[in-house]
């Protein structure tokens, strides 16, 4: 493996910056890398090949002028397949949108190529984002690189393992109900859920609009607040992006600190369910931060514990409506159109065979949820909840600065286990779907490894809307110290591939 | 049911009371769609004016055009209706290949406008007055044309070709409240209705509302109570009826239907029905077996609209007059009856005889000439008042020459016809024409003296006292100037060189 994968971005940024490498020779050593290991992990659905190496080349190019350059010019990025990108593959992880070249790049897009970030290729997921696992990918599923034979998280488990077996050092997710925080917490990487407007959704196909969110992915804070800095903020193209300047997360992620921080511990994110190694690593990091001159609070949130049933009426409405469009009119599959067949029939085969059934189940459930007579009890109910899991948080704030909790109930899972189990695939979000119902911000960082089996334990950091800042402070403080105690990065500890 | 089967339209009266309700679909003229920047012009190549957002490409979102919600509050607060502090955009969801999102982005139990009124004048005058339920926001379809079916119905069809360049265009649908105590003048109070609404529209600026451009569309629901009843009858609801005639002709037909069926004994049955204009009648169209499941719910892509008071109050103030009163004032300012009023607002002459009126004519030679010569010309070429190539200043000036004696009506249609033309503007023909009165002394005494020894029999009458038979040495003289001679000096001339008096 080239040493230059092993860089974080902020390193790679400056030897592209000072000259000792060049973009192209940075973006050609994880092309590389991608050659040589993701049959394995299966991280990518689609490798550009030719637009990385043409990305790396204006770069260069641009130093050679004398541009000034941006902070993360060169570095490469493995994108999540729900961004649009002009002319590149974007499936969403669905057969439904197999071979469809969109005609124009999201929001995210345009800001990465403007920053001089290499796009690599477009990362496997759960299909439309619908998942815990990347298991409902129509495209096969992608191994963890802690260990193949275990799922990498979901539904962004491309970019989580992208990261983890060093093909890219830099990730793009997006989290409806912990899609960024989850994967991050199985794979030992770090990945941040910002506050819901933070980052422009224009061209992130949506799964369901109220929740989703863009947000970095890296192996390191630093590099996940530069990631961050560059991809947030306003846009006039989407009408629910927040109108105000981005929390200065990168000065937050240089400065790490908790001394004299309120650090709320949620009694409810605890319980049945919670694996013992993952609880055990939790408890430590709680004591870590008390260690660091973190004042520690315990909180009760009792709505919390409705959370995930209101998530399941919600995101399942929004989804219902929002996957509509495809109907095979206009773009992507269309199965059936022998001449014979009308519109509707043609619609109908098409989206029989387009969408898996975690979509189907999904777009049923959402579809009678919403269906008159049902409104009220359904989902005008989990709006309610939704409603006092917002108090809940607010009332909380009024406590503490940030409040922490395991990421996720257990390590990574055995691929195929949860597979008919969709209640226990769902648990796998029981700490990351308040989150998105309230519309905070959120990270997930490694603190250690379950003794059990060994596999990364990831902590969750949850801030208010708009103090992302918190999260980059708090977790730059708590990574410190991690790697001070293990005396190197956690991801080493992987097995090689 | 054939169009023989119905009752009497009096007969239906005598035994049962119409309750109307009235959906009317506004197309805003803004220059960019709803959600989108794309452009609104009509005629445009097929989806020529599209973009990710109004195609529902994935991952596109939507944005509000602010002059589309301008647009509907000022609607709202000419109709005075209350405006939402506070309200909310909603997904009406439902298949169909001609909505790109298989959503429509709409309005649901949060208007932006409601419970206002609108009165309506009838032609003898009464004033009635239409509730308005609501009035709100949202976009338009796309358009299918079905190829290789009879009369471009889908049934049938072989294929079908879909336009996007209407999808996602503004539209504001205006509801009334039901519309009782209408009696046997229900179809002329619908008909009222949409034409006053028009007029409103059109007076904001908003929108042209041409009906037959699709810009203005109408929904007629009715149904029929036996007299005395308090609950209504079981409604039918014409979709697209796009003619104040259609209107008329729906509600009426609709009354006559219904009637005949429930005297049968027999149900109506809620249904969507088809207008034909060829005869009158309606058909059915889809009867709606379970209510139609739209599962509305607030648009998440979009954020909550709260106009401010201070905005709202603007808007207000900056309402231009309104149709009905800015009528009743014209009315008393020319001088003239309410039924000649509605003849030059169904002419739709109002505003050309205003225009007329400023620019310096008379309000009785304005209205003369807009409503007959000119309506005479617009209807032979089939088309508006407004279309002629004639400006209301050019109509003016034509007046003024007459009022000064320089023409006479004939010559002025002469020089009408010149501008109509595009020979230039009145002075312009009248110059190069050689359209003058000739009053010219020497020029007239000459032509009549001509006229006396080319007619001497009839100069002989008149000198025996047949002054009526002078009418014919006035043709001659008229004839050999070509129609430019001043005909009663003429005829004085003529009468004073045969020593007859008038």
């Amino acid at each position: 493996m080239s040493e230059l994968t092993r860089l974080t971005a902020a390193e790679l940024a400056a030897r592209v910056a000072d000259g000792s490498v060049s973009a192209v020779e940075t973006a050609q050593a994880h092309l590389d890398r991608i050659d040589a290991v993701d049959e394995k992990v299966h991280a990518f659905l689609h490798v550009d090949r030719e637009g990385a190496l043409a990305q790396a080349r204006a770069v260069d190019e641009r130093r050679a002028a004398g541009e000034k350059l941006g902070p993360l010019a060169g570095v490469p990025l493995a994108l999540k397949d729900i961004f649009t990108t002009e002319g590149v593959p974007t499936t969403v992880g669905s057969k439904i949108l197999e071979g469809w070249l969109p005609p124009y790049d999201a929001t995210v897009t345009r800001r990465l190529k403007d920053a001089g970030i290499v796009i690599l290729g477009k990362t496997n997921m759960d299909e439309f984002a619908m998942g815990s696992s990347t298991e409902n990918s129509a495209y096969g599923p992608t191994g963890n690189p802690w260990d193949l034979t275990r799922i990498p998280g979901g539904s962004g488990g491309g970019s989580a393992a992208s990261l983890a077996s060093y093909q890219a050092p830099l990730a793009i997710g997006t989290d409806t109900g912990g899609s960024i925080r989850q994967p991050a917490a199985v794979t030992g990487t770090v990945g941040v859920k910002p506050t819901y407007g933070g980052v422009s959704r224009y061209g992130m196909v949506a799964f369901s609009s109220s929740l989703d969110q863009g947000g970095p992915c890296a192996r390191t804070v630093l590099d996940a607040a530069l990631l961050h800095e560059v991809i947030a903020g306003h846009d006039p193209l989407d009408s629910t992006s927040v109108d105000a300047p981005v929390p200065a997360v990168v000065e937050a992620a240089r400065s790490g600190s908790v001394a004299g921080l309120r650090v709320g511990v949620v009694r409810e994110f605890r319980g049945d369910g919670f694996q013992a190694g993952v609880l055990q690593r939790f408890d430590e990091s709680v004591e870590l931060l008390r260690g660091l001159g973190a004042e520690i609070v315990e909180l009760s949130c009792p709505s919390f514990d409705k959370a995930l049933a209101a998530y399941y009426l919600i995101a399942p409405s929004e989804c219902s409506s929002n996957l509509a469009r495809f109907d095979a009119m206009r773009y992507g599959l269309r199965v059936g159109d022998d001449g014979s067949r009308s519109a509707e029939e043609v619609t109908s085969l098409t989206r029989q065979a387009g969408f898996g059934p975690e979509v189907k189940r999904r777009i049923m459930l959402g579809t009678y949820a919403l269906s008159s007579g049902y409104y009220d009890a359904y989902y005008g109910s989990a709006q309610k909840v939704r409603t006092l899991v917002a108090r809940d948080f607010e009332a909380a704030f009024g406590q503490v600065d940030v409040i922490v909790s395991p990421t996720t109930p257990t390590t990574a899972f055995p691929i195929g286990e949860r597979v008919d189990d969709p209640m226990a695939m769902y648990l796998a979000d029981l700490c990351t779907i308040p989150v998105n119902l309230a519309g905070n911000s959120a990270m997930s960082l490694p603190c250690g490894l379950a003794p059990e089996d060994g596999l990364p334990v990831g902590l969750q950091i949850i801030a208010p809307a708009m103090a992302d800042d918190r999260l980059y402070r708090v977790g730059a403080a708590v990574e410190a110290a991690y790697q001070a105690r293990w005396g190197h990065p956690i991801l080493e500890e992987a097995p090689a591939l | 049911m054939t169009v023989t089967d119905l009752v009497s339209y009096e007969d239906a009266l005598a035994s049962y009371d119409p309750v109307m309700g009235l959906e009317v679909h506004v197309e805003l003229g803004t220059a960019t769609k709803m959600f989108c920047g794309c452009a609104t012009t009509l005629g445009a190549e097929p989806n020529s004016q599209t973009c990710p957002v109004c195609l529902g490409l994935p991952g596109a979102l939507p944005v509000v055009n602010a002059t589309g919600v301008e647009s509907a509050v000022r609607i709202g607060l000419a109709l005075h209706c209350d405006i939402a502090e506070w309200c909310r955009f909603a997904r009406k969801n439902y298949f169909y290949p001609d909505m790109p999102k298989n959503f429509q982005t709409s309005q649901y139990d949060e208007p932006i406008a409601f419970d206002g009124h609108l009165d309506v004048q009838l032609e003898d005058g009464e004033v009635f007055r239409v509730g308005i339920e609501r009035a709100h926001m949202e976009e338009d379809t796309g358009k299918s044309t079905h190829i290789g079916g009879a009369t471009g119905r889908i049934h049938g069809a072989s294929h079908s070709l879909l336009d996007y360049n209407r999808a996602g265009i503004p539209l504001i649908e205006i509801v009334t409240k039901p519309i009782t105590g209408a009696g046997a003048r229900a179809p002329e109070i619908a008909r009222a209705y949409v034409a006053e609404l028009r007029e409103v529209i059109r007076a904001l600026g908003v929108s042209e509302a041409r009906m037959e451009m699709g810009q203005l569309r109408c929904d007629v629901n009715v149904s029929l109570r036996p007299h005395g009843r308090e609950k209504f009858g079981t409604r039918s609801e014409t979709k697209n009826v796009n003619s104040l005639r259609s209107v008329e002709r729906a509600v009426r037909f609709e009354i006559q239907r219904h009637a005949a069926v429930l005297d049968d004994g027999g149900v109506i049955v809620q249904e969507t029905r088809h207008f034909h204009e060829e005869n009158g009648s309606t058909t059915s169209g889809r009867v709606k077996e379970e209510a139609e499941d739209y599962r509305y719910f607030p648009e998440p892509d979009l954020v909550p609209l709260a106009p401010a008071r201070a905005w709202v109050e603007e808007l207000r103030a900056g309402l231009p007059e309104l149709p009905l009163a800015r009528r009743a004032r014209l009315r008393e300012e020319w001088g003239i009856s309410a039924h000649e009023m509605q003849s030059a607002l169904n002419a739709g002459a109002v505003d050309l005889v205003v225009a007329t009126v400023e620019a310096g004519a008379d309000a009785t030679s304005a209205r003369k000439w807009w409503l007959g010569e000119l309506a005479r010309r617009a209807n032979e070429a089939g088309t508006d008042l407004t279309a002629l190539p004639i400006t209301p200043a050019q109509v003016a000036r034509v007046a003024a020459l007459v009022a000064e004696g320089a023409l006479n009506d004939k010559l002025a249609r002469q020089v009408i016809d010149g501008v109509l033309a595009g020979e230039g503007g009145p002075d312009d023909v009248v110059e190069k024409r050689g359209l003058r009165v000739v009053s010219d002394e020497g020029a007239l005494g000459a032509a009549v003296d001509e006229a006396i020894a080319a007619n001497p029999a009839v100069a002989e009458k008149v000198r025996g006292g047949k002054v009526a038979a002078a009418g014919a040495l006035v043709g001659a003289v008229m004839k050999a100037t070509r129609g430019q001679a001043d005909a009663g000096r003429a005829r004085e001339l003529i009468l004073e060189r045969l020593g007859a008096d008038a």
